[in-house]
């Protein structure tokens, strides 16, 4: 709103609520990066809305000294929806968890990215609903045991990028708790992002599903099992960048030793490619916990957002001037009586 | 046949052609065939029924425009299938739409129709028994082949056998006539078929006397683009009152004269048209622009499309992707500052219900619109029923009062939508708006409103600060209330300084801050009720219409208006003494109404559902309220509720 914006520092971001997550949560690493990127934006905390459901990340409104809503489950993306396409001026994020965001308000958050509707979304993906204490969740692996699947789930899970590519989502990114620098440069480009921006952020739930990450977040592991994503790059990875992904013959993804193959047959990474097959393909590169997972931006493509489509509307159709109330109520045709 | 001119035409050449009208024309009466003057009456009820591809519901509405323009009172009910795509020909697929014109006031479409058209065999077999005995029945003989015949059920033609004996019956072959008619313009057979709606609508404007130029005019530019259809739908409405003013199939004509209504400027129009103009109307008297979030759900989906064309009031529509969206969506919309609304029915209202509580919850205004129909589940979701009283009353999880508002006659959608918008914006709730079916689609004229002396709505966002903390800092506390209404502050994002953060978690009152406490939300949940408790000293105190110290009192809320009117006019004609009570706000209630309903000896309560007003009465006032319940799909007749109030009267004698 106002022009000149007020330099703020992180703690101008930060409320004085207490904060309620467990402690050694992943949640608060996040919240640390969210504040920390804030001042950067250059956009005024008036501007700004956190918008959550209900789960351990939705208290995370609560914690910015922002506009927020701590809704209902599930519903954030369809509140944000109506907040951003009211107020095409705002700066709204929506805070999200895999049962909140996959589960109870799976129609919401593919529908918000059908839409482009304006927002960044940021999924605390823990593989587990903590807050209910410790039942299994839609990104939660078969035979995973809980109180509520005591011989092991028999769900199959979700894979979040994937249900987002699908749901043509025309921003999408994986980032994780451990690693401030990469939140935080992920983060900024989902917010530079016009349009719905999907964020999915692997979170330890250090009480109810600890160490789930832990093959591939583990400090030692993450050489050998992080593939770092970034635009226009060869896809490469391993503690001497050693090994890379490919295409096969047959379309599908394999990583390989790149001295096996040769460096020109590695992939080039191309977050703006319209088609979105390649994002697909990396999103599910990996079908487990164990195994070389890729990072960053998947897919950054441009494609008009809803709200800005449908204020173009409103303008348009005030082109001829704004609305006559006098004569809307005559419009059906009129006729005198005395 | 290039120079149709009025009074020439097909009625003739209909008999030179030798069509056959089945030998049994049942308008038998010579001498007043005779006489060719317009008879004149002072009231006329027409039903036509047809399949749902026959266009009836477009022939009811022309008919009506055009005796609205003339100066009748009119009233409408359309009647649509239950099946939007029900086979041709059969029960399920008919259309009907009754109007009943008339020279003096009138509140409803008519008890009975004066004439039915019967398209064909379905339609007359689905609408015969609404024709009292007497009655005229016209039909398109056309169609009462052996296929036809089957399809609707019969095992004899009915015009040939003798179960119309008690009705006059006129057979029109409409097809053929239309085909003639349209032949020379090179339309072919089959579509010309189409156009024998405009057949009928001729013949019945030519029967009532009605004006044909806004027809004619109306079909030129709603067919603008196509020429062929134009032509055609002109051909057959000028064949059809033709055939009228030439056959001596019908004796004569009748006519209606203007209405004597209170003078003024005067369109016609439908609840949900009402009601959306009525939203419009409310946010330019509240300066908010107006959001609303809809998922598509008959009755109510009119709703959004009409809102949908006024983008130039700074409308914002937004078709979300269920019922719970639509109304979250509003959440979101409020919350930034819009007069927000979420239109439905039923089973939509059923899905809103935790939204809603959200919305309670954080203080919001925002409206839902439920515009109901016969329930539970799909149940009859073209025909009306009031069966979401209690839902709205009660339809929530905890401790979760809202004010609710019904509309009672079509233009009272438009009065309605702007008190919900009222109440909802100076209490900063939740209102429920309630409608139904009857009055979503039913047509009624209405006294242009002077929209210069609409009431002003305007609300004041915050825009300070308005709590300092023990370290002197300045912060806004989202729940400090006004004391006269108990609304809270309401600070949209945008305002500086204003920063905070609500939920649906129980907050402490004034901070907002998360609070569990016992106590607070033992005085939370106290507060939200004497909020909306409080909005009783701000509505209207209830008017008794009739006789108001008569012993038997009739309280009536929605659209049991119009037939409960014209019930308690017929039964204080014959002398006897009634009083009448119309609610409007069903939550809370005016606050005279505990004082009408004592000391009466019976008190009757006319609903479209099982006797939930009744049921809500008794538990507050502990009055004997009895109920009149209706559950058929279709309104009270007044005739039907005249006999309830009279057996009534005698018990109480
Ligand atoms: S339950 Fe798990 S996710 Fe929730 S706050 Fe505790 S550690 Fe974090």
């Amino acid at each position: 709103m106002s022009n000149a914006v007020t330099l703020t520092t992180k703690k101008d971001w930060m409320t004085d609520q207490e904060v309620r997550w467990c402690p050694g949560c992943g949640d608060y690493g996040i919240l640390q990066a969210v504040q920390f990127l804030m001042p950067e934006l250059n956009v005024p905390a008036e501007n700004t809305v956190f918008v959550s459901g209900i789960g351990c990340s939705s208290r995370f409104p609560y914690y910015m000294n922002t506009y927020g809503m701590h809704s209902i489950h599930g519903r954030a993306p369809a509140i944000a929806t109506g907040l951003a396409v009211a107020r095409p001026d705002l700066d709204v994020w929506v805070v999200t968890g895999d049962g909140d965001g996959l589960s109870i308000g799976g129609n919401h958050f593919i529908h918000a990215l059908r839409r482009n509707i304006n927002l960044t979304i940021l999924m605390f993906n823990n593989r587990i609903y903590g807050l209910t204490k410790g039942q299994y969740s839609p990104t939660s692996e078969l035979g995973k045991v809980t109180k509520s699947t005591p011989m092991g789930s028999v769900d199959a899970p979700f894979n979040p990028l994937a249900v987002a590519i699908g749901a043509e989502a025309t921003f999408v990114a994986r980032t994780h708790d451990l690693d401030r620098k990469h939140m935080i440069e992920t983060l900024r480009q989902a917010h530079a992002h016009r349009g719905a921006a999907f964020v999915e952020i692997l979170q330890n739930c250090n009480v109810f599903n600890d160490g789930t990450f832990d093959d591939i977040l583990a400090r030692e592991k993450r050489p050998s099992m992080m593939i770092n994503l970034v635009h226009g790059e060869p896809i490469r990875f391993g503690n001497d960048n050693e090994r890379g992904v490919m295409m096969d013959s047959d379309g599908q993804l394999r990583i390989v030793e790149i001295a096996d193959m040769g460096e020109d047959r590695v992939l080039r990474h191309d977050a703006h490619r319209e088609d979105p097959s390649l994002a697909f393909a990396l999103a599910r590169l990996s079908h487990d916990d164990h195994s070389p997972t890729p990072f960053g931006v998947f897919r950054a493509v441009s494609r008009p957002d809803y709200g800005s489509m449908a204020s173009d509307q409103l303008l348009q159709a005030s082109s001829k001037g704004p609305g006559d109330l006098a004569k809307l109520v005559r419009s059906n045709g009129t006729w005198q009586v005395g | 046949m290039r120079n149709i001119a009025p009074g020439r035409g097909y009625g003739g050449a209909a008999t030179k052609l030798g069509l056959n009208f089945g030998g049994r024309v049942h308008m038998t009466d010579v001498a007043v065939r005779s006489g060719r003057e317009p008879e004149a009456l002072h009231d006329v009820v027409v039903r036509f029924a047809g399949d749902s591809g026959d266009g009836m519901q477009l022939t009811g509405d022309r008919f009506t425009s055009v005796s609205a323009l003339f100066g009748n009172d009119l009233s409408t009910l359309p009647d649509f299938p239950a099946e939007i795509r029900a086979p041709a020909g059969t029960i399920p697929g008919v259309s009907s739409f009754q109007v009943r014109i008339a020279d003096h006031q009138i509140s409803t479409p008519g008890d009975a129709p004066t004439v039915l058209i019967a398209m064909n065999p379905a339609a007359l077999k689905a609408d015969l028994h609404h024709l009292p005995p007497g009655g005229t029945v016209i039909v398109n003989s056309d169609n009462f082949d052996e296929r036809a015949l089957t399809k609707a059920g019969y095992k004899v033609n009915p015009l040939i056998d003798d179960s119309l004996d008690r009705y006059k019956v006129v057979e029109v072959p409409m097809t053929s006539l239309t085909e003639k008619a349209c032949a020379p313009l090179g339309v072919k057979p089959r579509d010309a078929e189409r156009s024998k709606n405009f057949f009928a609508l001729g013949m019945i404007s030519w029967m009532y006397n009605r004006p044909t130029a806004p027809t004619e005019e109306w079909n030129r530019t709603r067919f603008a683009k196509n020429e062929m259809v134009m032509k055609a739908n002109e051909a057959a409405f000028k064949a059809g009152y033709n055939f009228g003013e030439t056959t001596e199939l019908f004796a004569h004509s009748f006519s209606i004269a203007p209405a004597k209504l209170p003078p003024g400027e005067y369109t016609q129009i439908s609840g949900n048209t009402a009601l959306a103009w009525g939203m419009i109307a409310a946010s330019q008297c509240a300066k908010l622009p107006l959001f609303l979030g809809s998922y598509p759900i008959t009755p109510a989906s009119d709703i959004l499309h009409e809102l949908s064309k006024h983008k130039n009031f700074g409308v914002r529509t937004f078709q979300a992707e269920d019922e719970i969206a639509a109304a979250a969506s509003a959440v979101g919309a409020a919350f930034a500052g819009h007069l927000a609304i979420t239109s439905t029915s039923g089973p939509g209202l059923a899905l809103k219900s935790e939204t809603m509580s959200l919305a309670l919850s954080l203080e919001l205004p925002m409206i839902i619109i439920d515009i109901q129909r016969g329930g539970p589940s799909t149940g009859l979701p073209t025909k009306t029923e009031a069966a979401d009283l209690l839902i709205a009353m009660f339809g929530r999880h905890g401790e979760s009062p809202l004010p609710i508002v019904a509309a009672y006659s079509p233009p009272h959608c438009f009065d309605a939508a702007i008190e919900a918008a009222r109440i909802a914006l100076k209490y900063r709730t939740p209102v429920i708006l309630l409608s139904d079916g009857y009055l979503a689609n039913g047509v009624l004229p209405w006294i242009v409103p002077d929209v210069t002396k609409l009431p002003d709505l305007s609300v004041e966002f915050a825009t300070e600060t308005n709590h300092t903390n023990e370290d002197g800092t300045e912060v806004f506390w989202p729940y400090v209330r006004d004391p006269e209404t108990l609304a809270r502050q309401w600070a949209i994002p945008g305002t500086p300084k204003l920063m905070h953060r609500i939920g649906g978690i129980e907050k402490e009152d004034g901070s907002g801050n998360i609070n569990y406490s016992p106590e607070n939300h033992e005085h939370m949940v106290q507060v939200r009720a004497a909020k909306v408790a409080g909005i009783a000293k701000d509505i209207p105190l209830l008017e008794v219409e009739g006789d108001a110290d008569a012993d038997l009192l009739i309280v009536g809320w929605g659209s049991t208006w119009g037939s409960i009117k014209a019930a308690v006019q017929q039964v204080r004609a014959t002398g006897e003494k009634v009083a009448w009570t119309h609610l409007v706000h069903l939550n809370p209630f005016a606050s005279n109404l505990g004082e009408i309903l004592v000391n009466r000896k019976k008190v009757l309560v006319p609903e479209m559902n099982t006797g939930q007003l009744s049921l809500l009465l008794r538990a507050k006032f502990l009055v004997d309220c009895q109920s009149i319940s209706k559950v058929r799909g279709v309104p009270f007749t007044a005739g039907e509720l005249t006999v309830h109030f009279t057996k009534a009267l005698e018990e109480i004698r």
